[in-house]
């Protein structure tokens, strides 16, 4: 079994709690406007486009037509992501467990534990259970940060071998939930009241967006009513950094104030989330 | 003009500034403590540095005094009784510094003063022994103006440690710098954090491995000056370097620098220590009459002389071929490997050469990792460490410390330099430092971005002064003008900033 990864942190402070080395897959099921990693969002379609400008020719072709990736020649400007129009990357690797594993073992001593991320970790559903199994062998913690577009109540084994889920809870609000994600809520919310029920919520993110008061209030209302004073909510401010030109000038094209965004997480403590903080 | 005359008009000097430059000056004109030929030929092609620690030495380059004697039993010379009372001790311990000679004319040791203070400190008041302590760390600054000032605390967790912290939060100074004494089982986590909180904020305190250290000397060391571990009662009577580089440069291959060029700058290196120690313990007034020696506050035999390397990565890198740094030593397993190759020859050398005097070490001069100095420019990095500018992600960057810094008792130490977000998530730096230290690293440094007082390869200084200096007004603290030279010479405030994501790019 491999699993497509698109980059490997060995150190990140800002991916739960500690010094984790955090891992992000690529695909993720959602669109959302505000993406701030848009290359993540596809698996690459072997369109070509991006090969021919590789200034450091670290692109080419393999035996079946794909496209390879040369880790050595690369030099990390990132052309062939802002040519991609597809949503795509051609600097993923497909691993295995004990690929990764053999990167992971280095960061091991350093690290609390690992997180993995995306694009969407979930969709590697079984890939994540042999990594996380494999990690907490090494007496590591393991959490999956999530758009909540997996069934985990359906399927709660990856639950059993993680310490649980730092969820996105993007939009609740039907419309804007349409436009900002382009995928049904129901289950993101429904995940957010399992996950809550049987402990693994981590911690919950909201991202603020500019002038949007009643949408943001509408996100903000559901969460904090929902999760009370023991799981941590952060409040994240809207950053047009990374984000695809034509969805900066619909969302905003600077980032949402410290402040207005203050009102947002006091509003959360105010019914209930005493936990809710803008980072 | 003269050069006393230049010193005498040099209106970036304070008047005690002055008054050291005059005096090595002075010092400059006997000669009759004299080398091989070979040795003067090796210091004027840059392969020999004797960091112009003076022809005629008057004292050991560093005094390590045991400040607990003080304590116990006062000190007859300086008249000083044992103390009583907080104030006492604090008071006697700042005229005590004024008669630590060094290299500097500085005490480069001020004690492990968590332990000294301790038990006058939990007698008093706790906003009163702040108000104390905050004036002592005030005298420190103000009288003792070098940044090679240093002082110890902790590995345990103690209310004058925490004083010591949040002072030293507060006040924003550049001296003394600070190391924390760390043992994983006699350091708390929650004292650490509060370490790793407060470096982030002021550049100090720095990480210590105290138990590799004690493997090395015993309890009783102390770090003194930018980072070199040294005996409490004890000292370095010299610190000598070889430029890696410049010794390389007429090697043909690494196989030759390390059977020909290698051992021959080895040899006239421990001439030079030889001759120097003698003459520091038989001719010079120093180990005969001092005071700190005849009341026992230093004993010779705890004194050693300290074998400085600089340079290695260039070495590596030159004797390599490799022209491009980035893909060089510290990046590149060949160089890394003969770094190592290059290490154990010069331990096994040095290991094997019968030293006068040091008799507490079985007569054998310890291994020094020199932090650099400003007139180094890019030409040698600090000891082993990789080339500012071109530092790999920090956990490569440790990996490649930690099989280097065993090498060196008498120290060596790398510095990271943090973005903002970290001072919120001190509880992710502490996993890094603990990790690290348990995995060989001797000393760990760091700082945030956009702090005023940094660290530049090994001492403080603020940037605020460095700024003076250039709009050549004086600058109290003596090192600032070092910080210059590295800053403009070195790019040494110019090190790699660890993001809230270290990517491994
Ligand atoms: S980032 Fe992309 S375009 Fe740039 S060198 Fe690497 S593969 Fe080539
Ligand atoms: S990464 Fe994008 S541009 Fe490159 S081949 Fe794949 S889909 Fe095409």
């Amino acid at each position: 079994m491999r699993a497509p990864v698109n980059r490997i942190i060995p150190f990140s402070n800002v991916d739960g709690p500690g010094n984790r080395t955090a891992v992000f897959f690529q695909g993720c099921p959602f669109n959302c406007l505000f993406c701030h990693n848009p290359e993540t969002i596809h698996l690459c379609r072997g369109c070509g486009v991006c090969v021919e400008t590789c200034p450091a020719g670290a692109l080419g072709f393999d035996g079946d037509g794909k496209v390879v990736w040369d880790r050595e020649k690369c030099v990390g400007c990132d052309t062939c992501i802002k040519v991609c129009p597809h949503d795509a990357s051609p600097k993923v690797r497909w691993m295995t467990v004990e690929e990764l594993m053999q990167e992971l073992r280095r960061c091991i001593p350093y690290i609390d534990g690992i997180t993995t991320s995306g694009g969407e970790c979930t969709l590697r559903n079984e890939f994540l259970i042999e990594l996380f199994t494999e990690v907490r062998k090494l007496g590591k913690t393991c959490l999956i940060d999530s758009n909540g577009s997996f069934n985990f109540e359906a399927d709660p084994r990856v639950l059993a071998v993680s310490e649980g889920v730092m969820l996105d809870v993007k939009a609740v609000e039907q419309e804007w939930s349409d436009t900002l994600i382009s995928h049904p809520r129901e289950l993101v919310l429904k995940n957010l009241d399992y996950l809550l029920g049987v402990g693994k919520l981590q911690e919950v993110r909201t991202v603020i967006f500019p002038g949007r008061d009643r949408e943001n209030a509408e996100t903000v209302r559901y969460v904090a009513g929902h999760i009370g004073p023991t799981c941590p909510y952060k409040i994240i401010r809207y950053r047009p950094f990374g984000v695809r030109e034509k969805y900066q000038k619909l969302l905003g094209e600077f980032e949402t104030d410290k402040e207005y965004a203050e009102r947002f997480a006091a509003l959360a403590r105010e019914l209930g989330a005493s936990k809710a903080f803008v980072v | 003009m003269s050069d006393a005359l230049n010193i005498i008009q040099d209106p970036t000097l304070t008047y005690h500034q002055e008054l050291l430059a005059l005096a090595r000056l002075g010092e400059s004109t006997d000669d009759s403590l004299r080398y091989s030929d070979a040795y003067y030929e090796a210091k004027k092609k840059g392969a020999l540095c004797d960091l112009n620690e003076g022809v005629m030495p008057y004292r050991p380059r560093y005094i390590c005094p045991d400040y607990s004697l003080l304590f116990e039993k006062g000190c007859k010379f300086l008249a000083l009784e044992p103390p009583k009372d907080l104030l006492e001790a604090v008071n006697a311990l700042e005229i005590f510094y004024c008669h630590v000679p060094s290299i500097t004319s500085f005490p480069v040791y001020l004690g492990d003063l968590d332990k000294l203070l301790e038990p006058f400190v939990v007698k008093e008041d706790r906003a009163f022994a702040k108000k104390v302590l905050g004036l002592f760390l005030r005298n420190i600054d103000r009288v003792q103006t070098d940044s090679f000032v240093h002082a110890d605390i902790g590995p345990e967790d103690s209310v004058t440690g925490r004083l010591l912290l949040e002072l030293t939060e507060e006040m924003q100074l550049a001296i003394p710098n600070l190391t924390l004494r760390y043992d994983p089982e006699r350091t708390s986590d929650d004292f650490a954090l509060a370490c790793v909180k407060c470096m982030l904020k002021t550049a100090k305190p720095s990480f210590a491995n105290h138990r590799l250290f004690v493997s090395e000397w015993g309890e009783d060391y102390a770090i003194a000056s930018c980072y070199n571990g040294l005996s409490i009662g004890g000292g370095g009577f010299t610190l000598p370097r070889l430029r890696l580089y410049e010794c390389a440069l007429d090697a043909k291959s690494p196989e030759d620098f390390l059977a020909r060029e290698l051992p021959r700058h080895i040899d006239l290196q421990l001439e030079y220590m030889d001759k120097r120690v003698k003459f520091i313990v038989e001719q010079s007034s120093f180990f005969k009459t001092n005071f700190l020696v005849t009341e026992g506050f230093v004993k010779q035999e705890n004194f050693t002389g300290m074998f400085g390397v600089v340079g290695l990565a260039e070495c590596c890198n030159y004797l390599l071929g490799i022209t491009d740094k980035k893909k060089g030593f510290g990046m590149n397993d060949e160089a890394t490997a003969l770094g190592l190759k290059i290490m154990d020859a010069i331990d096994a050398r040095v290991k094997a050469h019968e030293a006068p005097y040091c008799d507490a070490y079985g007569h054998r001069y310890r291994l020094h990792a020199q932090v650099g100095i400003d007139s180094d420019g890019m030409d040698d990095s600090p000891g082993t460490r990789i080339p500012i500018g071109v530092e790999p992600p920090m956990l490569d960057q440790l990996e490649v410390n930690e099989k280097f810094h065993p090498y060196f008792p008498t120290g060596t130490g790398d510095i990271f330099k943090f973005e903002e977000t970290w001072l919120k998530t001190p509880e992710a730096i502490l996993p890094i430092i603990k990790a690290s230290l348990s995995r060989g690293l001797r000393y760990f440094s760091g700082y945030l971005e956009n702090n005023d007082v940094v660290r530049v390869t090994g001492y403080l200084v603020k940037k605020s002064e460095i700024e003076k200096l250039r709009a050549k007004k004086q600058s109290l603290n003596n090192v600032t003008v070092f910080g210059m030279g590295a800053q403009d010479g070195g790019h040494a405030l110019d090190r790699r900033i660890q993001e809230h994501d270290e990517s491994a790019g």
